[in-house]
């Protein structure tokens, strides 16, 4: 379980104002947001966008234009899985829609007790060792429904 | 004596549980009072026995695996008791016909070194290559790479020493060098084993590359997936320049390289290089029109060599035994050896470096042993998510650049996925146009839009709606993807789409060569 803090005007400033100075500043500076509050709130984006002399709507563009940038929080536990052929290759569709009826939830969504979001993801890079996930960010290799039912039912949530 | 126990920590051991199995042989040797030294070091890459554990011995290290949890106590009593009588038992993993097999260039030390010990590197013949070159004109590192025969493994094969000569005869005040390891096709691991397992000779590359064509910096953007490979890699960044081959003075020379880590946030289409650059410019990763090229234009509007991980992870070596010793491999124009990597349903997965020119029904059916599940092999993809699918009657197709680009196909950054007779090849197609309408960058018409119809379309051919007719739409909007789109995402799509229908035609819908001759 990944905890965060909660959304704080002041301290994004400060580390949005700690990265201004890097070369192509605004990936690693949302990085570091939502490394902090876990999502990219919608009241930095005008944070950002005075402290590195952008417009708002480019702010929001990029924020938008990536996958992994959230614009809420996530659940409690983050569970990817993935997608890309060679999972599917061993099964990973079924396995898929296996979490989804487990948690009730369809992919790219949280519960509504926030325990779990689930996320498609397209490729971990761990094609050999399909079908793979990621969990609060441990790797799974050769993912299967017992080690699925474990994962949703860890016991924190 | 301590016993020196190798356990791999790459992403793919991990994933399969080597850290609990490291923990357990570390508490299992406490309990035995052994003294032991565990050293996490990357995959060999043989997949279908990791975790595999290695232990060193006066004769060299010998192997376990798969090592499960349950396993350490006895594998480790084992290797105490002078590696006798273990069912894991492997013998010497070089002596692995998987291993033996192969011509590793590029991976010589992945999976025996210590990827965050410098001193390791160096004396399994790191920077040797930095040395020649320090000792070299520039021109003449940028004359032994385009020598070498060298070309970009990211996927377009594009030879890697014209590019630095472009960058080192444009005049510039300052000039960057960047790696892409924005590894995003399924089926590819190489560039993350390669990090995880051996980052120095990335670092190597890059330096060398800078000296070559006269950048002080570098960037290399990896992809947020690869977690473990970042940590890696920053590790390693910081011991290099700890030992000085890193910063102001490289190796004690006048010149001057440093580089750092950005990483992507999970949009595909910026392993394209023009998006790439953009993304880390700070912006949306939107392809760029072409010209001007990167090695004019690139990063910040700077000179930019741009290469993949292999790319410059292969430089290293060229400049340690001069380019005619890469040369001396593969067939054709495609020189050199290429890291391939077999995934998916297949029996032994993993990273298979050799000559070009290998079949790829050796690579499936001999050295990956055909699929995991036992069932016959119905279709591969080669090359990623863009790439064609073959069916078997391909498979005598040598693995090569020319060979792949004749058949309707790409060898790409060198993954095959293979898939048994369950597969679903309308699907495949439908999955192809679908991950191009999600991972589109929005810049060209034909991508963006006709990635969404084509979904439609294909969804109309197998519920079989006018079949004929949205067959032959099918095939239009694919000639629209592939010349009306700037980059590879909507230009490539076309294959697996096109290579799916071709020679699977039954999955949609149309008569079963069986069917028809009746």
């Amino acid at each position: 379980m990944t905890s965060y803090a909660p959304w704080d005007a002041d301290a994004a400033r400060t580390i949005i104002a700690e990265k201004q100075a890097m070369p192509g500043a605004l990936l690693p500076i949302l990085h570091a947001l939502q490394e902090e509050f876990g999502y990219i709130d919608r009241a930095a984006e005008p944070l950002i966008a005075e402290i590195l002399n952008l417009t708002r709507a480019e702010v929001h563009g990029v924020v938008t234009f990536y996958h992994d940038f959230r614009h809420t929080p996530p659940g409690r536990h983050v569970l990817k899985l993935c997608r890309a052929e060679a999972c599917q290759a061993m099964g990973a569709d079924a396995l898929s829609l296996y979490a989804e009826q487990k948690t009730g939830v369809a992919l790219g969504n949280t519960t509504a007790d926030g325990g779990i979001s689930l996320e498609p993801v397209y490729c971990l890079g761990l094609c050999a060792v399909a079908p793979s996930a990621m969990f609060d960010g441990r790797v799974i290799g050769r993912l299967d429904t017992n080690k699925l039912d474990a994962l949703v039912a860890e016991p924190d949530r | 004596m301590k016993l020196r126990v190798f356990v791999p920590g790459d992403a793919g051991a991990v994933a399969l549980g080597a850290d609990e199995v490291a923990r357990a042989l570390q508490a299992a040797a406490v309990r035995r009072n052994a003294q032991i030294e565990i050293v996490r070091t990357g995959s060999r890459g043989l997949y279908w026995l990791e975790p595999m554990v290695e232990i060193a011995t006066e004769a060299g290290r010998v192997a376990y695996g798969p090592v499960a949890l349950v396993d350490a106590e006895t594998v480790l009593d084992a290797a105490l008791g002078g590696n006798r009588g273990h069912s894991l038992y492997l013998g010497t993993p070089e002596d692995i016909p998987f291993l033996s097999t192969q011509t590793r260039l590029t991976f010589a030390r992945c999976g025996i070194v210590d990827p965050r010990s410098l001193d390791d590197y160096r004396t399994h013949d790191g920077y040797k290559g930095l040395a020649h070159a320090l000792q070299m004109a520039p021109a003449a590192v940028v004359e032994e790479v385009t020598q070498s025969g060298l070309r970009g493994r990211g996927g377009a094969g594009f030879p890697t020493g014209i590019k630095w000569k472009t960058v080192a005869d444009t005049v510039a005040d300052c000039k960057y060098i960047v790696c892409n390891a924005d590894e995003g096709d399924s089926g590819t691991f190489a560039d993350r084993m390669i990090i995880e397992g051996d980052p120095f000779v990335l670092i190597e590359g890059m330096t060398i590359a800078g000296i070559a064509v006269g950048a002080p910096y570098g960037y290399i953007y990896v992809r947020s997936e690869y977690p473990h490979a970042i940590a890696v890699l920053n590790d390693a960044i910081r011991a290099a320049r700890r030992g000085g081959m890193l910063g102001r003075s490289i190796a004690g020379s006048p010149l001057a390289f440093d580089l750092e880590v950005r990483v992507g946030a999970g949009a595909y289409v910026c392993g394209e290089e023009t998006s790439l650059l953009d993304s880390l410019e700070g912006k949306r990763g939107v392809v760029r029109a072409k010209p001007p090229l990167p090695a004019h234009k690139g990063l910040f509007g700077k000179p930019t060599v741009i290469n993949n991980v292999l790319s410059l992870a292969s430089v290293p070596i060229i400049l340690e035994k001069g380019g005619v010793f890469y040369r001396d491999f593969g067939m054709g124009r495609s020189r050199g050896t290429m890291p391939i990597q077999l995934a998916g349903n297949i029996k032994y997965p993993g990273l298979y470096e050799t000559a070009f020119g290998v079949t790829l029904g050796e690579l499936v059916e001999k050295i990956g042993g055909g699929t995991a599940t036992g069932r016959p092999v119905r279709a591969v993809q080669v090359g990623g998510p863009l790439g064609a699918y073959f069916p078997r009657s391909m498979f005598d197709l040598p693995f090569d650049y020319e060979a792949f680009t004749k058949a309707d196909g790409l060898i790409g950054h060198g993954g095959i996925v293979v898939f048994d007779d369950s597969v679903d090849m309308a699907k495949q197609a439908r999955f192809a146009m679908e991950f191009c309408a999600i991972e589109s960058c929005g810049k060209c018409t034909p991508c963006r839009v006709g990635s969404m119809r084509g979904v439609e379309v294909i969804d109309r051919i197998i519920r079989d709606d006018n079949r004929a007719a949205n067959t032959a739409l099918l095939e239009d909007l694919c000639h629209t993807m592939k010349f009306g789109s700037l980059c590879a995402l909507g230009g490539f799509t076309p294959y697996p789409v096109m290579s799916a229908l071709t020679h699977f035609p039954e999955d949609f819908g149309a008569p079963t060569r069986l069917a028809a001759a009746e």
